[in-house]
């Protein structure tokens, strides 16, 4: 700290271009999945879906428990725009409040179990020693338990309590994952550039949010965006064997199941359903790849061998 | 007829946006029992040659032109007829001896496989046999043993001589070389180019040797091509090369080649800028754009090679504005030291005293038990004055990264002590340790390897600053003045390092080393993965700072040369221990340790006469 070291500065200052804030990687980040148009449109439909979810069905003529006796099993028209059921229940309000349920469940249980994921493998990788070991075992143990009758019975105690749904779903879904961000964290730990980041006396917990996250981001962007189909598909299992979500209350995954039955003579009753659910999945996909392009430098849609 | 010839080699490689142009009309002859070697930067073409010789290069690459060996077109064949002549008529050594052996296999059974495939009719007792003999050949101590051995218990020099016991089993007409020794420490180095000379005499064949590296090609080529963008720009006999080279990008690359012979703190000659993109290469002389000598003309048409003597053409219009001169008066620059003031009662602001680590080899899994012990690190001492630059020398495995790892931990060593500018670091708390890091930094090797590949280099300059409390303005202000220092635009610091190339990643490396102000400056191998080109930049650049800030360097390096620029005192390490201290001149000039002497000798000399 001897001596000011001013006279570099005047020569850079001449280059003109803006000279007064450096672009962090924040703004980086956003400026480049702002440039991925799928990826953007994806997550505006998905914000969309969600709202509409909560705010259409009472501006509805139907809710999702009225009967319409005079319109059993018909398909799509204006009155019933999905179309009705054989209970002359209207589709459309039966989605909407399906899909309440569903991305409420889907949503939370990704990222909550992508979080948990991801903070005990990088602790367990980046520290080692006795975390890891701790960690491991837990993993391990939570592993063996056979979570899909410890949920259904939990489930049935609560009496189809969303919440209790989510944690339970996000408690036994992480743990793979988590022995993945691990590996790849311990891979990560003994690059130069973590060490270099020590050697500057960078703080544990900022190396690992600075320098690991987003160098394992990709799988853990990708494990996101599966755990939303997987979750919702959980919850429809659960469902279909009448622990999660119980009659009349519905969720995408009752519906799709009823609606199987009568795919070939009766398709609206089936196919919006499971339309929904595939466009929610995807959004829910394309948004993780650009974001994961976004924030990988070296993604880019070129350089690739032509045969 | 010479043995292998080569007309207009072209080699494309055609991209989704773009058609790389990795070889660009090559000729080029190699004779029977000749030493012809391809010279050039990383990205010159040279590998690309090579593969499409040996017909390795992957299906979508184009390649045209004609190769002949005896007479014999090689381009357009099957490949299953090039496995029939690769490793019978065509031997192969490639760079890292361990990627090139198989690890589930011994030795023996691979050189013996080599000789099978090409020889059916050959047993297996009689192909043991001979493979033993090859080991003998390439000069390893108790062959019938060694041959039952796997890869990795061999050490780099031995597989990389098993290597090319493969390449010489079935007496090949030619032999490629792809930089063969560059993975190697400089005495294992000196000992295979003896093995690849003693393995030309015994077979006869022609040998292609491609390196970036014009201390091998001095010591060992015939010829030389030095290439460029993808086209050979001088070829010449090699003494006559460094001679009397005619091509100015001959003349920068040979003067930025770091010498033994030149007084610490001399700058080197850098060719600025870096090579052209090979997807559109500019209109006229590629090099144009780097070259000091470049006129109008340059830019207009590319040059063809111009015959000077028979045996010596130069793509360069320009020649006789080269011959005769130094590559520093060519390039304008100065490479005398500049004159420092020395002063020898300058307080040391680092002191090691004693410094031993040692690693516990243990046994078993559910009971671990003691074995023995590696000695890594075994009584070190040694002195840092402050502004000056102590570099330690050795090989692989004697303990200098261990040595300087263990200084960067600022915690207490397993014995002996380390002072700290006064501080002794045992006695460090979290926070004064947390402090001192601000005043020792660190320089890695690999440039690559050591920035965050998901952080803009603003973030990376920003990093140490932030995390010692600068705020957003002082930050930026710092960040701007850096970037300034060594030599980046402004408009770099919101790229991805991925963007830049080797030097200016170093460039950034150094830069975020300095950010903090620091005192004490450790470079570990700084420059030993840069070309020389490059690395001449980035020598100046750690001369400058040095006299600018006054910086204390621990420089560690395997390279003699690049120490002797560097360092005033130098320490050589073997085995965990400094064989050897004293002031730069004085260990170069009169090494007093035989391992000294023998580390110094096999340094390969940019100069034929040597030989």
């Amino acid at each position: 700290m001897s001596e000011p070291i001013t006279t570099e500065t005047a020569t850079t200052a001449k280059s003109g271009v803006d000279v007064a804030r450096f672009a962090s990687r924040r703004a980086l980040v956003r400026r480049r999945f702002l440039r991925n148009k799928p990826g953007v449109v994806s997550l505006v439909l998905l914000v969309v879906l969600f709202i509409a979810c909560y705010a259409l069905p009472p501006l509805l003529p139907y809710s999702y428990t009225d009967l319409d006796f005079y319109a059993l099993q018909q398909p799509p028209s204006t009155d019933h725009w999905f179309g009705t059921n054989a209970l002359g229940q209207d589709l459309l309000a039966q989605t909407l409040r399906g899909m309440q349920k569903s991305m409420l469940i889907g949503v939370c249980v990704a990222f909550i179990s992508t979080i948990i994921a991801a903070t005990v493998g990088t602790i367990a990788g980046y520290f080692g020693g006795w975390r890891d070991r701790t960690l491991m075992w837990i993993v391990d143990l939570t592993l063996v338990v056979p979570s899909f009758l410890l949920i259904t019975i939990v489930v049935q105690r609560t009496r189809g309590n969303i919440v209790w749904l989510i944690v339970l779903l996000a408690a036994f879904s992480w743990m793979i994952s988590s022995r993945i961000v691990r590996g790849m964290t311990m891979s990560l730990r003994e690059r130069e550039f973590v060490a270099a980041a020590r050697y500057m006396g960078v703080r544990n917990w900022r190396v690992i949010v600075r320098h690991i996250v987003p160098n394992v981001a990709s799988i853990i962007i990708i494990d996101t965006a599966l755990n939303v189909g997987l979750a919702v598909l959980a919850e429809t299992g659960l469902s279909f064997l009448g622990f999660g979500i119980r009659p009349p209350d519905v969720s995408l995954g009752t519906l799709i199941a009823d609606g199987t039955k009568s795919v070939t003579t009766f398709p609206w009753v089936f196919l919006f359903p499971a339309g929904v659910l595939v466009l929610i999945i995807l959004c829910a996909n394309l948004v993780g790849d650009g974001l994961r392009d976004a924030l990988d430098p070296s993604a880019r849609p070129l350089r690739k061998a032509r045969k | 007829m010479s043995l292998l010839s080569v007309t207009d080699l072209a080699v494309t490689f055609p991209t989704e946006t773009e058609r790389v142009k990795a070889v660009r009309g090559m000729d080029f002859d190699v004779a029977a029992g000749e030493v012809v070697a391809l010279v050039g930067e990383s990205g010159s073409g040279k590998s690309a040659s090579a593969m499409a010789i040996i017909g390795l290069l992957p299906e979508y690459a184009e390649v045209s032109g004609s190769i002949r060996l005896n007479g014999d077109e090689l381009l357009g064949l099957s490949d299953n007829h090039m496995s029939r002549i690769r490793g019978k008529a065509i031997g192969t050594v490639f760079q890292d001896p361990m990627s090139a052996l198989t690890p589930v296999y011994t030795v023996g059974d691979q050189i013996a496989e080599a000789l099978e495939i090409h020889h059916r009719e050959m047993g297996k007792q009689a192909a043991r046999t001979r493979a033993i003999e090859l080991l003998e050949l390439v000069g390893i101590a108790q062959p019938e043993r060694r041959a039952r051995s796997f890869p990795h218990e061999l050490s780099g020099g031995e597989r990389q001589r098993v290597v090319i016991a493969i390449a010489i089993a079935n007496d090949p007409d030619l032999i490629i070389c792809d930089e063969p020794t560059t993975a190697l420490d400089v005495t294992v180095q000196a000992q295979i180019l003896e093995v690849l000379k003693t393995a030309r005499d015994v077979t006869g064949a022609g040998v292609l040797i491609i390196t970036h590296d014009l201390g091998v090609v001095a010591e060992f080529a015939d010829r030389a091509l030095v290439m460029y963008a993808g086209r050979a720009v001088e070829t010449a006999d090699v003494d006559v090369l460094y001679r009397d080279r005619r091509m100015p990008y001959t003349a920068g690359l040979l003067g930025s080649v770091p010498r033994l012979d030149a007084p610490q703190g001399a700058r080197l000659v850098p060719i600025a800028g870096a090579p052209p993109s090979m997807a559109a290469p500019p209109p006229g002389c590629p090099f144009a754009p780097r070259c000091p000598l470049a006129i109008a003309d340059c830019r207009a048409a590319e040059p063809a090679l111009i015959e000077i003597t028979p045996a010596h053409r130069a793509a360069c219009i320009r020649t006789e504005h080269v011959a005769g001169r130094t590559a520093a008066e060519i390039y304008g620059v100065s490479t005398e030291p500049p004159a420092a003031a020395r002063d020898a009662a300058a307080p040391a602001v680092l002191r090691v005293r004693d410094l031993a680590k040692t690693y516990k080899l243990t046994k078993g899994v559910v009971f671990r038990r003691q074995v023995g012990e590696v000695r890594a690190v075994d009584g070190v001492s040694f002195e840092l004055q402050q502004g000056r630059t102590l570099g330690i020398v050795g090989e692989s495995g004697s303990g200098k990264s261990t040595t300087l790892h263990q200084i960067l931990d600022l915690s207490a060593p397993q014995a002996g002590s380390i002072e700290v500018l006064g501080a002794d670091v045992a006695a460090l708390d979290r926070r004064s340790r947390r402090a001192l890091r601000g005043d020792l930094q660190v320089v890695f090797q690999d440039p690559v390897a050591s920035l965050d590949p998901r952080l803009p280099v603003f973030e990376v300059l920003a990093e140490p600053l932030q995390a010692n409390g600068f705020d957003k303005s002082r930050t930026d202000e710092r960040v701007a003045e850096l970037l300034g220092i060594v030599g980046l635009r402004r408009e770099d610091a919101s790229r991805y390092p991925a963007e830049f190339s080797g030097g200016q990643k170093q460039r950034i490396g150094i830069a975020r080393a300095l950010a903090l102000q620091p005192k004490i400056l450790a470079l570990d191998e700084p420059v030993s993965a840069l070309d020389v080109s490059i690395q001449a930049g980035i020598i100046n650049l750690l001369l400058d700072l040095q006299e600018q800030f006054g910086l204390s360097y621990l420089f560690v390096s395997h390279d003699l040369s690049v120490v002797k620029h560097l360092a005033h005192r130098v320490a050589v390490m073997y085995k965990g221990k400094i064989v050897e201290q004293g002031d730069g001149d004085q260990v170069f000039a009169n090494p007093q340790q035989d391992y000294t002497r023998r580390l110094l000798a096999a340094v390969p000399q940019p100069d034929p006469n040597r030989r």
